[in-house]
């Protein structure tokens, strides 16, 4: 019988099978950040067991509350800062080169096809983009991991989702995902891994597979997974073209991971793009999804683009084309914030932050922040946002918001009329 | 192990979330007791009141998908400080559920119909569990009666509580 991508990650890792289908795999990177990671550092420091399996593969990194906004998250940064230094973690990102951790680490070239890694985020799904396994974790299997370099997980079941078709204009990643979990449920994947399949994935850049994977977990996915191509390889060749000959040779070797042809999934469901519209949430679970057409006319207070969803150079440039020249409502604060240091660059040298600033956005530098209401943007009671991150649970960008997901395109085209509409990118 | 005994809190509805459970404004506290006073603050609907139902309990019985969305294991700690260590649902999401028994907690499936008669009998009343683990089964007490539901728990997951979690046991395993 063949094997899914996940399977075929597992068994090149696994390290015990110590109860029935528990896998304990080998971990190839874990990465951590100032949220969840200081708790597991005082308790290995309390364990007496203050160490790291491998500080080369231990990427860390402060973007949740950055800069510190009071004396406790300053102490977080101290914890994890302190923590880096004095087990020589060299991929550590401190303050004016941190960005949103799930566009940073993939940007600075530390997932491969077939890695298996773990983080203290549930959004960590994203880095399957890339034909890795990675799980979101809590603080004790990040605390083992960081000790250890492994983890324990159920051997993976495997939806595959065949997306064919061609998107229509001014339909995006965003939509694509929101309209696949409005089918799935917020536990149509639970315990279970997402291959992304079809000419649509195929067509897609590896910026567009992230904000599709990153959501995997809003269905209840373990990770959601691309299949490692051209595309790929192109993105990560200025990291590893010293370990390979050539393009092909590396191509070659990712495909040691794709699944085959007789691979046993759980679910294979086909979804023909060709007729989706933009998408918006209207409830408070990520399943609630509805055409934007439906939800037209829906006033919002702010508009917040960025987030590890879609915070990155492709999500900003479609947003400024839809605000070049163009000024926001006066009834919305509008938001950016690019998710690295290096996309804020490009946005610079490409004029994209002039145009969020003539817009009348208010520019944040890299962060977390205001996706899960710790910072940089947190909603009053009563407030709605509309907003490219990835959750819209009652009060998750600020005690008694309300938050409408959506693609940047339409959050841009949002923020200028000041209620929810769609872009004229999108031709009916 | 961990104390599985005590009186339940009856929460009626599917898809309870680690920010209803406790929101991410709470996690910049880097200690488990600080997290008490806030479990479950932004948890809405008909019926409960955190500020009054929490106090006294040890066990929740609930629906479908309990633990959705973040991965922030201030979920089961804010349990844990306020006396909770047993959960009885009929689904949880992943992590959630991994964090649960990673801190020696457990968290028990039910199938649907089992918990909807526990709601349809017990909610409306003071309902007190016991927890007889070697045998795998939960004695129910009310109204002066007694009756008893068994479950399944994976070796995996029975080794965990036993080991009072995953720390303990990874250290001594590998």
């Amino acid at each position: 019988m063949g094997k899914t991508v996940a399977e075929k990650i597992f068994d090149a890792h696994l390290v015990d099978n110590p109860y029935g289908d528990i896998h304990v795999i080998k971990l190839d990177s874990v990465f951590c950040h100032e949220i969840t990671t200081p708790v597991a550092v005082n308790d290995l420091v309390s364990r007496g067991k203050d160490r790291v399996f491998d500080p080369a593969k231990i990427k860390a990194v402060i973007d949740h509350v950055t800069p510190a906004k009071d004396s406790k998250t300053a102490l977080q940064g101290k914890i994890i800062r302190d923590w880096a230094k004095r087990h020589d973690i060299k991929d550590f990102f401190d303050i004016g080169r941190n960005g949103v951790c799930h566009a940073i680490f993939p940007e600075k070239g530390f997932v491969r096809p077939g890695f298996t890694i773990i983080m203290g985020d549930s959004h960590t799904c994203t880095h399957g983009a890339f034909g890795a396994f990675a799980a979101g974790v809590g603080t004790t299997d990040l605390e083992v991991g960081i000790l250890k370099g492994v983890c324990a997980f159920h051997y993976p079941k495997t939806i595959k989702i065949e997306i064919i078709g061609t998107l229509p204009e001014g339909v995006y990643a965003k939509d694509v995902i929101l309209s696949i979990i409005g089918q799935l449920g917020v536990n149509g994947a639970t315990n279970k891994v997402i291959e992304f399949a079809g000419p649509v994935v195929d067509a897609m850049s590896m910026e567009a597979r992230m904000t599709l994977c990153n959501m995997a977990i809003e269905a209840g996915g373990t990770c959601g997974i691309c299949y490692p191509d051209k595309i790929t390889v192109d993105y990560l060749w200025v990291f590893i073209s010293n370990e390979y000959e050539s393009r092909q040779a590396a191509l070659a070797a990712f495909q040691e991971f794709y699944p085959d042809a007789d691979a046993e999934y759980d679910d294979v469901i086909t979804i023909d793009a060709g007729g989706l519209s933009p998408q918006v949430t209207y409830g408070y679970k990520p399943d609630t999804v509805k055409p934007v057409s439906e939800m037209d006319g829906t006033p919002v207070d702010q508009v917040y683009i960025g987030s590890c969803t879609n915070g990155r150079i492709e999500d900003l440039r479609v947003a400024a084309q839809v605000l070049k020249g163009q000024k926001i409502s006066d009834a919305v604060r509008g938001i950016v914030s690019p998710a690295t240091p290096e996309i804020f660059n490009m946005a610079l040298d490409e004029g994209i932050i002039k145009i969020f600033m003539d817009a009348g956005f208010c520019v944040t530098n890299p962060t977390c922040g205001a996706c899960l209401g710790m910072s940089n943007g947190v909603l009053a009671e009563g407030e709605v946002c509309a907003s490219t991150t990835n959750r819209n649970f009652f009060g998750r960008m600020g005690k008694g918001g309300m938050v409408h997901l959506m693609s940047p395109a339409t959050a841009a085209v949002t923020a200028i009329a000041g209620y929810i509409t769609n872009s004229k990118l999108y031709k009916v | 192990m961990k104390n599985f005994n005590g009186q339940v809190l009856f929460l009626d509805r599917a898809d309870i979330n680690t920010d209803e459970l406790i929101p991410a404004r709470y996690l910049t506290e880097i200690t488990k007791e600080a997290l008490k006073p806030y479990l479950l603050e932004d948890l809405k609907f008909k019926g409960f009141d955190p500020e009054k139902d929490i106090s006294g309990k040890s066990i929740i019985i609930t629906r479908s998908n309990f633990g959705c969305g973040s991965s922030r294991e201030h979920a089961p700690w804010a349990l844990e400080v306020n006396g909770i260590n047993l959960l009885i649902a009929e689904s949880y999401a992943r992590i959630f559920r991994q964090n649960m028994f990673n801190c020696g907690m457990m968290a028990v499936e039910l199938p649907a119909g089992e918990i909807d008669r526990l709601f349809a009998e017990f909610s409306d009343k003071p309902t007190i569990i016991e927890t007889d683990f070697a045998n795998n089964r939960f004695i129910i007490k009310a109204d002066g009666k007694e009756s008893e539901i068994s479950f399944s728990i994976s070796g995996f997951d029975r080794a965990l509580v036993e080991a009072g979690g995953w720390v303990d046991y990874a250290d001594k395993n590998y």
